[in-house]
């Protein structure tokens, strides 16, 4: 089995208080995986962590077994968190032939209109970005992220601020990565959402993996149970620090 | 590096944010000191050099803080972390942007300190422009990587003149010494020039090598 993603013990503490606490979990090439927990879970720090942003405090992290930090392993992801990193004062294409220049993405222009396209702001494509409403943003995010076609996607809770066509746009572009044999890690609040994609489904609290999903993903009626009395169980098990 | 550099001077073309607040700060820096050593004295080469310089670093270091302060907005700095680029080639890439920025910047201010403060024309004032790139690059490259180092502090206004000045104290001290000496209409500046050259060697090689732990969290 080759393992995009070989976490081993994660801990990730901030002025000595764990956010992450040993942290282990195998994810492979093709899976989608749903990362849910309450707010302040550490579901953000570990997708930081696996984005390479944040250096875990101990334990041992591979994607593609390599070390996150080699620049070839970063040209394979795709973050997309709760800012868009995009410049405001650029419009759209600068902000992609920029990112395009960085990752050199081959026949770049092409492939902007491609995902411009795809996230439906090809009208859009000569605006600054500061004039765009949050979920346009969200939508131009999107599609820095997938210019470079990564072969592993971190999603930090992807659906703020998108209206009904950015959430359909955002689940039929999924849909197509997950299509395409792509390794998709996502966090998200709206459990019917996330669970439509997942092959796997995780349950983060305090900054432990509380719960996972065995072989099959349970549907939303199932999970939300679950979710519930795997949150209690946690709050009782596992004291604040 | 050059698409990195492209974005910065894309933005400023569009924003002009950071070159004009840097010349109007560098013409009013000027003109306090006219005003307050008398603007119908003809100033000597030693005054005409420090005020040269110490308008430099001042109005400098508002343009290094801008440098990185355009990528905190919607969290652009991790954006950059995250693409396959080498953080040494960052440094380098933000390193050119304030040279090339500063640069333009003392190409109009330089020759109006000069006018303002009434120093006499010579042949070895042809020089300055090496003299002022040399002061930039060194400048540049030590304020480029503590920019990086304060932009994420909350008192970074507060923090980045407070830790670089100090270090800037040797560069100050030669590129005065040359300045003075080209004011003063000799060409060759011995020992200082070759003092300038070492802190701009030393302190772009330091900063790219150490520039990868100075942006990791």
């Amino acid at each position: 089995m080759s393992w995009v993603i070989e976490a081993e013990n994660l801990t990730k503490t901030f002025a000595w208080v764990p956010v992450l606490n040993q942290v282990s979990c195998q994810i492979a090439a093709g899976e989608v995986v749903g990362v849910f927990g309450p707010n302040g879970a550490g579901k953000t720090t570990f997708l930081r962590v696996l984005a390479t942003l944040l250096r875990p405090s101990t334990g041992k992290l591979t994607l593609f077994g390599a070390s996150p930090q080699e620049a070839h392993v970063r040209r394979r992801l795709g973050f997309l968190g709760h800012e868009s990193f995009l410049y405001p004062d650029l419009t759209p294409i600068e902000n992609l032939t920029f990112y395009g220049r960085a990752y050199t993405v081959p026949d770049m222009q092409t492939r902007i209109a491609t995902v411009l396209r795809q996230v439906g702001l090809q009208q859009w494509g000569n605006t600054v970005v500061r004039t765009f409403s949050r979920g346009m943003e969200q939508r131009l995010a999107l599609a820095r992220v997938l210019l470079h076609e990564p072969d592993l996607l971190l999603l930090d809770e992807p659906y703020t601020g998108l209206d009904a066509q950015g959430v359909a746009i955002l689940q039929s572009a999924l849909a197509h990565m997950k299509a395409q044999g792509k390794t998709i890690i996502l966090t998200t609040h709206d459990f019917a959402f996330g669970l439509e994609l997942c092959t796997r489904a995780l349950i983060v609290d305090r900054g432990r993996i509380a719960w996972e999903s065995d072989g099959h993903v349970p549907s939303v009626q199932e999970f939300i149970a679950r979710y519930h009395s795997t949150i209690l169980h946690s709050a009782f098990r596992i004291p604040h620090s | 590096m050059w698409a990195l550099l492209w974005k910065d001077v894309l933005l400023e073309i569009r924003t002009k944010e950071r070159v004009s607040s840097l010349f109007v700060l560098a013409l009013l820096i000027v003109l306090i000191f006219v005003v307050a050593l008398g603007p119908e004295q003809v100033q000597g080469p030693e005054i005409g050099a420090a005020v040269l310089w110490i308008t430099l670093v001042f109005s400098g270091m508002l343009g290094l803080q801008r440098a990185f302060l355009i990528e905190q907005e919607r969290g652009c700095f991790s954006g950059l972390l995250l693409c396959p680029i080498e953080p040494g080639t960052l440094f380098l890439a933000k390193l050119v942007g304030n040279i090339l920025f500063l640069m333009l910047v003392e190409s109009v201010a330089a020759p109006v300190t000069l006018v303002l403060l009434k120093l006499p024309w010579s042949w070895s004032l042809l020089a300055l422009p090496l003299v002022l790139f040399l002061g930039i690059v060194g400048f540049s490259a030590l304020g480029t990587l503590f920019a990086a180092l304060t932009v994420r502090t909350r008192a970074r206004e507060i923090l980045l003149p407070v830790m670089l000045l100090p270090l800037l104290i040797p560069l100050l001290i030669a590129a005065v010494h040359v300045t003075s000496a080209m004011l003063a209409g000799m060409v060759w500046t011995g020992v200082w020039l070759r003092v300038l050259l070492a802190f701009d060697v030393i302190f772009v090689v330091t900063g790219w090598l150490i520039f990868p732990q100075v942006v990791q969290e």
